[in-house]
């Protein structure tokens, strides 16, 4: 029993630091700053969702799980934040996005 | 009854966070519930914007779908990232919500899908920036501007 669950730890912690590592290519990567902050993006929801994933399968029913879900979730409402703020200063900065535009721009 | 609501929740994530249950940390506890209680509603923050509480019946439907697309689209971000493919682009959507925590609700879900991102937002219509064509059909279909509207439940 103890070793699944240390096998399901070590998938989850691969996958995260893959999705990591694949966000921080992406960081250096991607052409301008409002395609960089979907790689941040996925640092914040892939990454750190997968390694909370693999904690809890080590800590089984505790008190501990409970506090774990409770950094996920205050993760979850504050990336979207930090992330809506940093494109939306570019935009005040009169920055505007590559690529093709649709319709009217606000 | 909106307050002894907060109370409570107040009062759980109190006891799931101290761990301790002797009798005086449990009153410390109590007490200080109380006085958050009253200072939030002596600040009159007490209403459907600081306390959704018409959001919890239908949330967790809600919460495992968010989480399922977030999945998908975290896939085809390390997609693009991998191939190089990138042909950002930005247009607006209109949001159909009635409450303004809906439509917050609404700008960040899009936000946390990576892939898509609100950069600015003025009344009901968002302005998104998308990775990829694929990515901004996903919000064009509106999709998620529905399930959300379901999450508010007022139309």
């Amino acid at each position: 029993m103890e070793l699944i669950l240390d096998i399901f730890t070590g998938i989850c912690f691969f996958i995260g630091s893959l999705s990591i590592i694949i966000g921080a290519c992406g960081l250096i990567k991607l052409p301008d700053v409002f395609s960089r902050i979907h790689a941040a993006g996925m640092i914040d929801t892939g990454g750190t969702a997968f390694f909370i994933l693999g904690m809890i399968f080590q800590t089984g029913w505790s008190l501990i799980t409970v506090k774990l879900i409770l950094i996920g979730v205050f993760i979850f409402f504050t990336s979207p934040v930090t992330s809506h703020v940093t494109a939306n200063l570019a935009r005040q900065k009169n920055i505007l996005p590559l690529g093709k535009k649709i319709g009217k721009i606000l | 009854m909106k307050s002894l609501i907060l109370f409570f929740i107040l009062l759980t994530l109190w006891l799931l966070m101290s761990g301790h249950y002797s009798r005086l940390i449990i009153s410390l506890g109590i007490f200080s519930c109380a006085f958050c209680v009253y200072v939030a509603k002596r600040g009159k923050l007490i209403d459907d914007e600081g306390l959704p509480i018409f959001f919890i019946p239908r949330l967790l439907n809600y919460i495992i779908w968010l989480l399922k697309e977030i999945l998908k689209s975290n896939l085809s971000t390390a997609k693009v990232i991998i191939n190089g493919k990138v042909e950002p682009e930005t247009f607006t959507v209109k949001a159909s919500q009635v409450t303004d925590v809906a439509k917050v609700t609404y700008a960040n879900s899009i936000t946390l899908t990576p892939g898509t991102v609100t950069t600015k937002m003025e009344k009901d219509v968002f302005e998104v920036h998308a990775l990829n064509s694929d990515f901004g059909n996903d919000v064009r279909t509106n999709e998620m501007d529905n399930k959300v509207t379901w999450l508010e439940g007022k139309k």
